[in-house]
Parts: C-alpha cells; structure tokens; sequence
C-alpha cells in the first residue's frame, strides 16, 4: 500500500490545474489590473500609460452611479424576496401532500429553461398593448402599462422575472437541506409542546443556515452580473434605468470597445464583490449552527 | 525519441496535406453575417453562398451567421484582434470609422482597381455609397440597404373617414390625422393608436436621424469627427416626438423598436415608422390592406439610410481578397440583388437589379416597395462618427430621458452634445 505516485506524473498532475488556474484566473485578472492603468489604443491613437487617470474618470462617471444604484435596488429587491419563496415552495414540496413531484416540476420548471428563453418569454409577456400583461390589465379595465419603456418600471419589471426564475432553483437547495434535518430534533420539540410554527423557527431554520448563507453568496453575485436579461429586454434602458453593473462592463468593453475603462470597471467590480463576499461569510458565519 | 520523430513526420504530413489542399482550393472564405429584421434572411444566404460555392469550386466559403449587426461586429472585431478575421463580412455601414480605426479591414477599391470594378462601383446608387468612402477610397460594397417608411393600415383609415391613398405627408398631418385614427374603448383606454415612432435605443436614434434630415440639418459629416446632437433642427425633432404623445397620437413612455411591427400587425397602431426591412414580414403577416408612405417630414421629405455593407478584412492572403470580391460581385449582381431585396425587403442598391424581370414582377405586385427608392434622394447618412458606439450612446440617452419625461429636451440635447465633443475631441 505505500507504492508512491511517480514524480513525473505527480507533477503533470499538480501542474495541468494550476495552468487552468493561472490562465483563466489569475492571469485575466492581472491583466485587467494593468489594462486599467493604461489608455485605450488604436491606430489612430497611440497607446500610453495614463495612471489612475481611468480611476478619476470612475468617480464621475454619472452612469456607473445610476448603474451602481440599480445593482444595488437589485439586489436589495430580489434577494430576499427570492430566498422567502425559496424556503416557502420548499416546505410546500417537502409536506406529504398530493401531487409533489408535479409541484417540484413546476417550481423548478423557470430554472431549467435558458436565460435567453425566459427573456424572450417575458419580452413578450412586458409588450405594452399586445403582451400578456397588458392583456390581463385589459380585463380589470385599466390601461396596459409600458412595463420596460419606462423608466418607473423597467428595473421593476427585470427583478420580478429574477425572483421568478431564481426562486426555484434556491428552492432545490432548501428542499435538500430540509430533508437533511433530522426527524428526532423535530420530534423533541413537539414533545415539548411547541406548535409547527415555533418548530419551524426555532429548530428548522437555524439549521438551514448554512444552505441560507450559500444561497445569499450566490443571489448577491447572480445580482451584480446579470447580463444577459438585460441584454434582451431593455439593453439597460430607457435612460440607463436597467443598467447593471455586468452589463455596463460588457457596453463599454465590447460595444464601445473601449478596454481600458472596461478593465477599471471589472477591477472594481471584482473588488465589490470579493468585501460582499467576505462579509457575508463572516456575518452569517458566526451566527450558523452545525450538528 | 520515437516519439519525437514520429510527432515531427506527422506534423510534415500535416503540412504537406495542407499545402496539397491550398493548390486544389484558391481560398477558403469565411463570411460573417447578420440578420436585423423579421425575414427569412438566412435561407437566402446561404442559398446564395452555396451557389457561388458551386460556380466556384476551387475555392470554398463557409457562411457564419453571427447574430444581430452588434453582435455580428464584435464577434468580426473581436477574431480580426486574435489575427483569424473572416475573409468578409457584412457589417453596418455606420462602423465604418470603427472598422477604419481598429486598422482591421482594406478598401475595397484598393483591390478592384481596374477601368471594369470602376464602373461596377458607380453602379450602386450614391446615396447608398456616402457612407462607403473615406478619405478618398470606396472601402465598403453596400448589401443589405435600407431606409425607415410609413407603413399605414388602410382599412383604419377608410374606418377614420381618411384617404387611404393620401397618408400624411407633414408632421401636422401626421397629428391631425393620428387623433381621428386613435380609437378609445368605453373605460377610455386607448385600442388603437394613431403612429408608433420607436424612440428607445438604436433603432430611436436611427429614425431621430429622419426627423433631423426632413428640419434641414443632419447628426453627424462625413469627416466622422462631428456630431450635431445640439442644434434647432434636433431641438425641433424631439418636440414634435413629445407632442405626438401630448396630443394624445402616440402612447406616452419609450417606445421599442422590436415589439412595433407586432403592434401594427395586431391593430395596435393604425401605422409606424420601421425600416423596409420589415416589407416580407409585413406582407406575410398583415391580415388588412395596409401600404407605404414616405416618412412625414418636418420642413419636407427626409430620411436616415441605414443598413449594412460588404467589408473585406486586412488579415487576408492575396488570393483571398481575389475571391472574397468576386463573391461579393456575385452576392450583389443585379439578379442577386434582386432575390435578396424580394426575400427581405432591403433596397437593392443598384438600379441594374430594378431592372431584371423578377424585380419589375415583384414591384408590379407590392409597389410598396418602391417607395424607399424613391424616397431615397432626400436621405442622409445615419449617425457615423469615430467611437460610434460610445457617441451614439449620449443621443439614445438625450431621447430616452426626454421620451421618458425626466429631462427636457434643451438640456438633454445640451448634455449629449458635451458628452459627445469630449469623446471626439480626441480626433480633431
């Protein structure tokens, strides 16, 4: 039993990741770092080191504050709302009811279906006049609403297909968790006289922390680089209404092709996220319960 | 050691099939293109590509569809930078200045060089080359051309008690003839609108360029270091945009470009402006009689022309470029051009495919189509300057914010002039 790996192999073995490592993590980074520090070049222009010159630009850029602001609301609007119905739809398919499986079915149906897919449904869905939307105002009498040509609802609008999609696939992971708790800590409780709701506070939930703190990481990370619904939906506006911040890099870097700012936004973009990360792990960290 | 030698003679056998496979085929093109309108665009494509293929077997052409013009541009842009570029490409005429910075394609008119490609090149229509030239050479061979019409539902004007031959002509008319065209039901909803001007995003920007032309000015010269956002004419543009809805013509809020010809179709709108683009898919689809006007102007006729071009990229062997123009001679020769503009309802961009039997069948049938033509001579080139995305961006914004009613127009106008004189100052 103690025949040893050749070092020859070993070595492919511990080289082949890190190579997959470097070449698709840490050398995009660098480079972004350094694009940043750079101006954007071009034939007609040539290609000098300009500094932090394309940090200042940073701090005055109107719409990376618009696009910060939205991000924000995003995040804020869908999270939590996306977790609640998450927990929500997992109890409901947890519960011996009848017709479980078609439930899961259903809940989990908007995750498996492609992001451009659902965007176009929702296009459809938004179209002022035409759109399903509209139809079903139409019947109550009001008048259809320009859910994306608006500056009012277009943001509004895209958290709501975000909840709606997100929603079932936070709740695959609830149902996992819930099936993990074990049935005595349950069954104590209720011997101790509590009602389902003080169970489900008190034993339940502190026990879904862990999958709770996971969820939350994604969910932040999913709000901040949501590109593509916006891409087919509104293209960030009207006026920059739907922007995020994603979606902004992705504008300026391959429809403006302007590099260099790019690079600075996705620096700071990786540097947002990695604090929002970090907190969240060690906020909820310290309040999770293991077994 | 083996292995080496054996890895060093398959390389060579590698090679010398690749070296055998050159001399059988002159070139292998790849072609990029996009697709911008509801029409059975790629069928025809490739039909058209697969055509010349045969006529042409020494060489071979693989036709990429590559998305929207955007998308098309930056996947062409992005493989030109990673030194494998398509052979050729339709791109917009408008990234022209791009194309031209990021030092990626060749003019055209540096490989047609003789006295024949010279009267070949003078056979597309000159409004379609402005935007083709620069500094002195044709660098670009337009394809798919269009220019934005009014498309109106007849059966709701002969319902409104309008002439169903007389569209409007003026922006006056176009607001007293939309308030007898609006229709309200019993709550007061509006059923039917009287136009639809799409005002968000590229697309708004491309038909603002029409009302500008019809006031007498244009966005942008063709030095590409000049945009006029700020101007009378542009000031005018938008007020007329806000009145429409003010007087209750056209549904107040943005309106998308994408969702308008859904909107006519299903009587929404008793008309829109959209590009020619739309004419097979309107004419497929439309259940009432409907017909083409020229855009209602403000001072007169106008219209931006918009659409994409042939380019040839720079990374490119001599015999590919060989073979790229004579697949581009054959994708725009009069019978070509013909069966394109009657699959789709772009323009055809030489007046010798106005003339071959099936185009004069086809404007016998939908006369419609021959309103762009004529509309043609009073239009001006779209939007085109040096950093085009990043220009056109501070217009869209001007018209959205106003559309949207969280700006006015002096100020957004103001505000997208500034931005856009900083991006350009780099360039005078």
């Amino acid at each position: 039993m103690n025949k040893r790996l050749p070092l020859g192999l070993g070595l492919i073995l511990l080289v082949f990741p890190c190579v997959l490592l470097v070449a698709f993590t840490h050398y995009p980074a660098a480079r972004a770092l350094m694009n940043s520090f750079w101006n954007n070049a071009s034939s007609r222009r040539p290609s000098k080191f300009v500094g932090v010159e394309n940090y200042q630009t940073l701090l005055e850029d109107d719409r990376l504050m618009q696009v910060m602001l939205n991000s924000t609301l995003y995040a804020l609007g869908t999270i939590p709302l996306a977790i609640g119905l998450a927990i929500g739809m997992a109890l409901l398919v947890n519960a011996k009811l009848p017709g479980t499986s078609l439930m899961r079915l259903s809940f989990f149906m908007p995750t498996m279906l492609p992001m451009i897919a659902v965007a176009n449904i929702w296009l459809f869905f938004y179209a002022p006049g035409i759109g399903l939307a509209s139809q079903i105002l139409g019947l109550f009498g009001l008048p259809p609403i320009n859910f994306l040509g608006s500056t009012e609802t277009s943001l509004l609008s895209m958290m709501f297909v975000a909840v709606w999609k997100e929603a079932g696939l936070f709740m695959i992971f609830y149902l996992a968790a819930l099936q993990a708790v074990p049935t005595t800590l349950k069954d104590a409780a209720r011997l101790e006289g509590a009602g389902p709701v003080r169970v489900f506070f008190d034993v339940v939930m502190p026990l879904l922390r862990p999958t709770t703190i996971f969820v939350a990481v994604n969910a932040l990370i999913n709000a901040f680089r949501l590109v593509d619904h916006v891409i087919v939906m509104t293209r960030g506006g009207p006026n920059n209404s739907s922007a995020l911040l994603l979606y902004y890099i992705y504008e300026v870097t391959f429809s403006q092709r302007d590099f260099a700012y790019g690079a600075t936004l996705t620096v700071l973009m990786v540097c947002l996220l990695g604090i929002l990360a970090a907190v969240q792990y060690w906020v909820l960290n310290r309040k999770a319960h293991y077994q | 050691m083996t292995i080496t030698t054996n890895f060093a003679a398959s390389c060579c056998t590698a090679a010398l099939f690749s070296l055998s496979a050159t001399a059988l085929s002159a070139a292998d093109l790849e072609f990029y293109f996009p697709v911008g309108v509801n029409a059975p665009a790629v069928e025809t494509i490739q039909a058209l590509t697969d055509e010349w293929a045969a006529q042409n077997p020494q060489h071979s052409v693989k036709a990429v569809y590559a998305g929207n013009y955007e998308e098309t541009t930056t996947k062409a842009l992005t493989a030109a930078n990673a030194g494998q570029p398509p052979q050729v490409a339709v791109l917009l005429s408008i990234d022209l200045f791009t194309l031209v910075e990021e030092d990626v394609i060749v003019a055209i008119s540096d490989i047609a060089n003789t006295p024949e490609d010279q009267a070949w090149i003078d056979g597309f229509y000159d409004g379609f080359m402005k935007d083709a030239e620069f500094e002195g050479k044709t660098y670009a061979i337009p394809f798919q051309r269009s220019t934005p019409v009014y498309y109106y539902n007849k059966d709701a004007f002969r319902a409104a008690g309008l002439d169903p031959e007389a569209p409007p002509t003026t922006w006056d008319e176009m607001i007293d003839m939309g308030k007898k065209l609006t229709l309200k039901d019993d709550n007061g909803n509006v059923t039917q609108w009287g136009t639809r001007i799409p005002t968000l995003g590229l697309g708004g920007a491309w038909l603002f360029g029409g009302l500008v032309v019809s006031k007498g000015d244009v966005l942008t010269t063709e030095t590409g270091i000049e945009a006029r956002i700020d101007t009378p004419a542009t000031q005018a543009s938008l007020e007329f945009l806000l009145d429409l809805s003010k007087e209750g013509v056209m549904a107040p809020g943005g309106i998308s470009w994408g969702d308008t010809p859904k909107a006519f179709l299903e009587g929404q709108t008793a008309s829109m402006w959209t590009s020619t683009g739309n004419l097979a898919f309107v004419e497929e689809n439309a259940t009432f009689d409907w017909g083409v006007g020229f855009l209602p102007g403000g001072d007169g006729p106008g219209a931006p022309i918009g659409g994409g071009n042939f380019y040839i990229f720079k990374d490119t062997t001599g015999e590919e470029r060989e073979a790229a123009l004579d697949f581009i001679k054959f994708m725009t020769s009069p019978e070509n051009a013909a069966k394109w503009s009657i699959a789709t309802g772009y323009v055809a961009p030489r007046a010798d495919a106005w003339e071959t039997p099936e185009m004069k069948a086809y404007a016998e049938r939908l006369p419609q189509a021959l309103v762009a033509l004529d509309q043609l001579q009073y239009a001006e080139r779209e939007f085109a300057t040096f950093q085009r995305a990043k220009v056109t961006q501070y217009l869209v914004e001007a018209i959205e914010s106003v559309v949207t009613g969280n700006a006015e127009p002096a100020d957004a106008l103001k505000a997208a002039q500034e931005g856009a004189d900083d991006v350009l100052k780099d360039y005078r």
